[in-house]
């Protein structure tokens, strides 16, 4: 403080460059990308949707009325009823929490664990290398579904268990691709650097390798939170997911269009546009970003 | 001056698919207390492996070290458990590297890279690790370390980032420095600075330095003794006046020929060394040189020759012809 003027605004002016600078950043990415912004749009409504769920739903979505049943959408129920005469819009308001809880929860934790394993697995190399990178191999051969059918098989179904069940098979997938990245990494001189300063491995791992593989990362869960919304819902659909009454756009699905397909189609279309469309938002905007962070991971 | 580093017949290979290569192949030299020692060699002649080898950074697989000790005051770095190496590594062995540009982390700050050794191996809390980064930054010239400190590695040119890495190697007092090739990645004018700041400090600080580099002119400004490394063998060895003014091997002769020098007339010719350095999976019996020696006799192709004293003193050579070798320079100057 003492040292006085020059230097205090040396700092403002620092400052000032640096806040119109990151709002600037948004602006060209959405100049860049513009479906990369329409997704992001999607996804900002839908957290604030999830997060203000109880303002905006005007029924509660596990109320039955059992004399306002397969009513067609009206002003009083705006997408209609369905075959518990329970609100379809608030249902699929309060979806909105089920689909992002499972699709964060999931993506974050098993790209997490993904980019220890696939960090570590590139930094020892040899023999733990060879031997993670087979069993990464055997859970690949499994398709998502299938994975994940068999941890509910084991666990039993509920929310935490669908979690638990579409984390398990992102573990190797995030961890291949992380892999990648990483063994370049390991090449540079800074790592053999970091030993020659005596580092510990956990040190090297999570301090000087991990933070250098953020952009695969990053990419990595978004793209992955897509795909959780459509995992949870396809095992909600097949009744092996989230359970009644807990609104969930998969089951509101399963229950519409099995039986009421023709005669009160509102019942499955909505819930049935909301995951597209989350899945659609969650996509564009991974793919923006990966465009925008990492170039070389377009086979992603 | 007492001993500080003694290397025995050190050997490490490489176990490749194509063979087996003996890229440092029994090599013994000492390095006293505040004493600095170059080694000398073409590309791939063994030298930064003969460095990573001292602290056990040879990546394994595909190399190891095979046999031979490494005696640092009194302890053998070969025998230490992982953990003890790893004290001993940027605590009392301190490395720099080559490639300023890659050698310190993109996304970590100056501050804190220098920080995390000192809070490894020092005990120091962190904001006495930042008062001697600042301290250390001043040392190695860079002006305004206080705001330099919190700037990541792309705000640095190569000489500075080069201090950077001086300042890191200092930061935990070592008793030995081995800079692989400190300069190579670097300006011509910001060489000399570079050298000179190492020169300077490690005499200040008395600690040792072994200076791995390919280039002789190096050599004979800073160097108290040399190494001359063929073919992952030490060839020649002496202070730097014998090397520089009676070389007694004809690889040193002709490296000295492919380097410009001050006192030779301005118009003398450069010769580069002739021929390709030998594949070291597939060396034969016989000096390794010989196939690009110009005194190369019968006995060559059938024995290696042993690194033997000349005039009993400390300059050794591994050449049967080396008192040809020592007349053919003076003759030539």
């Amino acid at each position: 403080m003492t040292i006085a003027t020059e230097l205090g605004t040396k700092v403002e002016l620092t400052d000032e460059r640096k806040a119109p600078s990151r709002l600037s950043a948004i602006g060209r990415f959405a100049r860049r990308n513009p479906l990369g912004a329409a997704g992001g749009a999607v996804i900002i409504v839908m957290v604030l949707v999830a997060m203000f769920a109880d303002f905006i739903a005007p029924y509660n979505p596990v109320a039955n009325a059992f004399d306002r049943m397969h009513e067609p959408p009206s002003l009083e129920n705006w997408l209609g009823t369905d075959q518990y005469g329970r609100d379809v819009f608030s249902r699929i308001v309060y979806g909105a929490r089920t689909a992002l809880l499972v699709g964060f929860a999931s993506s974050f934790v098993g790209a997490t664990f993904g980019l220890v394993l696939g960090v570590a697995s590139a930094y020892f190399g040899g023999k733990i290398d060879l031997i993670l990178q087979r069993i990464i191999d055997i859970f690949m051969a499994f398709p998502l579904i299938i994975m994940a059918l068999a941890v509910i098989a084991i666990f039993g179904t509920g929310a935490q268990n669908v979690i638990i069940a579409i984390t398990i098979p992102f573990i190797p997938r995030c961890a291949r691709v992380v892999r990648s990245s990483a063994l370049a990494i390991r090449e540079l001189p800074y790592i053999d650097a970091a030993r020659a300063n005596g580092f510990s491995h956990t040190r090297i791992i999570l301090r000087h390798m991990v933070p250098n593989v953020m952009a695969p990362f990053l990419i990595m869960i978004t793209a992955f939170v897509g795909q959780a919304i459509l995992l949870e819902a396809s095992l909600s659909y097949l009744g092996l997911g989230v359970q009644e009454p807990t609104p969930a756009w998969g089951l509101m699905l399963q229950g519409g269009a099995e039986e009421y397909a023709e005669s009160a189609p509102w019942i499955a279309i909505f819930p049935g546009i909301a995951i597209s469309l989350a899945v659609f938002g969650f996509s564009l905007f991974g793919d923006a970003l990966r465009d925008e962070l990492d170039p070389k991971l377009r086979s992603l | 001056m007492s001993r500080l580093l003694k290397i025995d017949s050190l050997q490490t290979y490489f176990f490749s698919a194509a063979g087996v290569v003996k890229a440092v192949d029994s090599i013994s030299f000492d390095v006293n207390q505040g004493e600095t020692m170059a080694i000398v060699g073409e590309s791939g002649c063994g030298k930064s492996v003969s460095a990573l080898s001292i602290l056990r950074l040879v990546a394994d697989p595909p190399g190891r070290i095979i046999g031979g000790s490494i005696r640092f005051q009194d302890r053998d770095l070969l025998k230490l458990s992982d953990e003890e190496i790893r004290e001993v590594r940027g605590k009392d062995i301190a490395m720099v590297f080559q490639e300023p540009m890659t050698s310190l982390n993109p996304v970590l700050t100056i501050g804190r890279q220098l920080t995390e050794t000192m809070e490894q191996h020092l005990d120091m809390t962190r904001g006495q690790a930042v008062a001697r980064a600042i301290e250390l930054l001043g040392m190695v010239g860079i002006s305004d370390p206080e705001r330099r400190l919190r700037q990541y590695p792309h705000h640095f040119s190569g000489g500075m980032r080069q201090r950077v890495m001086i300042a890191m190697a200092l930061c935990c007092e070592p008793k030995l420095i081995i800079a692989d090739e400190p300069t190579t990645a670097l300006d011509v004018t910001v060489q000399a600075q570079i050298l000179e700041l190492m020169k300077d400090l490690t005499q200040r600080l008395g600690v040792a330095l072994i200076i791995i580099t390919h280039n002789l002119g190096i050599v004979a400004r800073y160097a108290d003794r040399v190494n001359v490394m063929y073919a992952g063998r030490i060839i020649e060895s002496g202070t730097a006046h014998d090397i520089y003014h009676h070389p007694h091997h004809p690889y040193t002769l002709a490296l000295l020929r492919s380097v410009p020098r001050m006192d030779q007339p301005r118009r003398a010719r450069l010769d580069p060394v002739q021929g390709q350095p030998p594949d070291l999976s597939r060396l034969g019996v016989g000096c390794s040189f010989h196939p690009r020696c110009g005194f190369a006799i019968a006995r060559c192709t059938t024995q290696s020759p042993p690194l033997e004293r000349i005039d009993g003193g400390d300059h050794l050579a591994a050449c049967f012809e080396a008192d040809n070798v020592a007349r053919s320079m003076t003759r030539s100057s």
